[in-house]
């Protein structure tokens, strides 16, 4: 589990934004995925995780930095990226959003099939790709259009059409907000099949820590555009170390033991990153003058950092919190 | 327990479509005390919201509405008009959830407070509560001159709050309050909640799907499914210990993070919600019922005693079976 499927380098993804400001959506990201896992990207919205999966899609060019995909670098010619896109494939949030309504469920799973010209037939990979998603029989789905389906079903055909050309990863952001409840575990277990049965490697994008803990081998938090915490799903949320995971963490319903640590404010504004530690504005260390008695509070608030070791754990277990490392 | 504040008998709602009547709420019964807080919990489509909507008396035109909704032991449904735009706001006001439709675009917030504020009182100057809301909702005064695009999501959620504060109402109803923000802010918007709760002695009717959030908002909590609730009892109960196996597998959708029990192992439901045309026979939860019993499709079901302060529509709780 160890073989490295993509990597990303000091990646910096920048939109312009209004006034000729520059919001730095993506502001250095070294990211790791391996073969075989669930890596969950969890942050609250504004963070950057879609700029970030979008970027690995390359659907968004970097500005700087590179994504490598099974040690190759990605390049943004039209022929690279179409065999590219029939490895990496995407499953968004809002199923009724991807799928066109006019086109039946075999119109909708063929499509990558047909833009990737693959050899064989056609027919049969359609229903197997539909049967992997768990629309079984499949021949009672294929004449069928999008508001014939539940939500639920309507995810499954979203899967299959990206499964259908057994991709190496498949990157789902929040693929089940949008679903009821009920139905949403049944989504995720789909989805642990599909790395089982598959061999499918999955980034999974969310804000829920919830789903990570149903799902994720290793989690990465991002916050205002970089990874602040990272290491396996287990160790992270059993023992978070960065200040603004744990307060994530402890904000969760779900987390019984933790006094809550509710930040204040909205999440930040990328074209305006706070120097120092991006997270010292809002950080509780600084605010009840910890950081301080720690005698780190002037480096939180001037000098940058990225993800190091935290000290005495897990060495896969990383943050970037001048508090818990070097 | 004190004599109830409001109290719903036997509602039904059936909207009308061209198909014909669409039953959304058959049979609720529940009651609210004075500063009691208490959770409707259900997927889309079970009616949670439409027991809201039946509350206030704001649902479709032709839309059919029977059975007693007893504010104070006085029927909302038979009010005139005159008598209802006067218990609206005062008695019972609603905070809706997607803030940014709630609001008038093109008018500053404060004076859409204000505005609240003089359809139900007359000559005072209301700039003084107007600002007091806005604190009161954590938000500084000056704010009220903001354009509801000028604010972020939850900051919009606040203002809606102070809205529905605005005549001093004894209830209020918050249909998904906090659904479209994000976590953190979530926290902050149900922190306030609370707070106004206890503070103002505030009766609350919370509807969500989140029953993990009503286990720590709500004293009571009644789960819905195909427009009849299917359980009630202390949240705390049903969201840990449910008795009805629907209950059980929206709380588990809710995973423990720490608990192994859901550590790499998501769980939920086959199927998916009935359609409210074409509900299923007998036990209604039956085609999708993880322990359905031979008798299940065709027994009547309803919301027997279920332990310490707790009821539930499932045929197990009568032979005191663990689920």
């Amino acid at each position: 589990m160890s073989e490295v499927l993509l990597e990303t380098r000091d990646l910096h993804v920048r939109f312009a934004a209004r006034r000729g400001e520059v919001a730095r959506a993506v502001d250095g990201v070294d990211l790791v995925v391996k073969r075989g896992e669930v890596l969950a990207l969890v942050g609250e919205s504004g963070c950057g995780k879609t700029t970030l999966a979008r970027t690995i899609m390359g659907l968004e060019r970097p500005a700087e930095g590179e994504i490598t995909f099974e040690g190759e670098p990605l390049r943004y010619d039209g022929g690279f990226l179409r065999t590219y896109r029939g490895k990496v494939q995407m499953v968004f949030q809002d199923p009724m959003g991807s799928l066109n309504p006019r086109q039946t469920v075999y119109e909708a799973v063929a499509e990558g099939l047909r833009i990737q010209k693959l050899p064989g037939d056609e027919t049969m990979r359609v229903a197997d790709a539909l049967a992997r998603a768990g629309l079984r029989p499949p021949e009672r789905f294929l004449q069928l259009y999008p508001y014939e389906l539940s939500g639920g079903q309507r995810q499954r055909v979203v899967i299959a059409g990206a499964m259908v050309l057994n991709p190496s990863l498949l990157v789902a952001d929040e693929p089940v907000s949008s679903l009821d409840a009920s139905v949403r575990g049944e989504i995720l277990k789909l989805m642990l099949e599909l790395v089982r049965d598959a061999g499918v490697t999955i980034l999974v994008v969310t804000h829920d820590l919830g789903l990570a803990w149903n799902i994720a081998n290793r989690i990465a938090v991002m916050y205002l555009g970089r990874i602040v915490e990272e290491g396996p799903a287990e160790e992270l949320l059993s023992n978070p170390r960065h200040p603004y995971t744990r307060a994530l963490l402890s904000v969760v319903p779900e987390v019984e033991e933790m006094e809550q640590q509710i930040l204040t404010g909205e999440a930040p504004d990328p074209t305006r990153i706070p120097p120092g530690c991006r997270f010292h504005p809002r950080c509780p260390l600084v605010a009840s003058g910890e950081a301080a008695r720690l005698g780190i509070e002037e480096r939180c608030r001037t000098e940058d950092l990225g993800l190091a070791t935290v000290t005495g754990l897990d060495e896969n277990h990383r943050a970037a919190c001048y508090a818990v490392s070097r | 327990m004190t004599e109830p504040l409001l109290s719903v008998r036997d509602l039904h709602v059936t909207y009308r479509s061209e198909a014909g009547g669409v039953p959304a709420v058959r049979g609720v019964s529940f009651e609210v005390a004075p500063g009691e807080t208490l959770g409707l919990a259900g997927e889309s489509g079970c009616g949670k919201s439409t027991i809201a909507g039946a509350l206030l008396r704001v649902l479709p035109r032709g839309t059919q509405v029977t059975g007693e909704v007893l504010l104070d032991g006085e029927d909302v449904l038979l009010m005139n008009p005159g008598r209802l735009r006067a218990v609206r706001w005062t008695e019972l006001s609603i905070v809706f959830q997607g803030a940014l439709h709630a609001l008038n675009p093109v008018q500053r917030v404060g004076d859409q407070i204000a505005e609240a504020i003089e359809v139900h009182r007359t000559t005072q100057d209301p700039g003084p509560r107007v600002a007091e809301l806005l604190e009161t909702v954590g938000l500084p005064a000056r704010r009220g001159e903001d354009y509801p695009h000028q604010l972020s999501g939850g900051q919009r959620q606040r203002v809606l709050i102070a809205l529905a504060l605005a005549c001093n109402p004894r209830i209020l109803i918050a249909d998904e309050p906090t659904t479209a923000l994000d976590v953190m802010v979530q926290a902050q918007v149900l922190e306030l909640l609370e707070r106004l709760q206890r503070e103002l002695a505030l009766s609350m009717i919370f509807i969500t799907h989140d029953l993990s959030t009503l286990s720590h908002v709500c004293q009571r909590t009644a789960v819905m499914y195909a427009g009849r609730i299917v359980e009630e009892g202390p949240s705390e109960d049903v969201f840990a210990r449910a008795a009805h196996p629907y209950a059980a597998a929206l709380a588990a959708a809710f995973p423990v993070i720490g608990d192994e029990a859901f550590r790499m192992k998501p769980s939920g439901l086959g199927g998916d919600p009935p359609d409210p045309r074409a509900i299923p026979g007998g036990c209604p939860f039956h085609p999708r019922c993880p322990v359905v019993r031979p008798e299940c499709p065709t027994v009547d079901v309803e919301l027997w005693p279920a332990g310490q302060g707790r009821r539930a529509a499932c045929v197990q709780v009568l032979d005191g079976a663990p689920r």
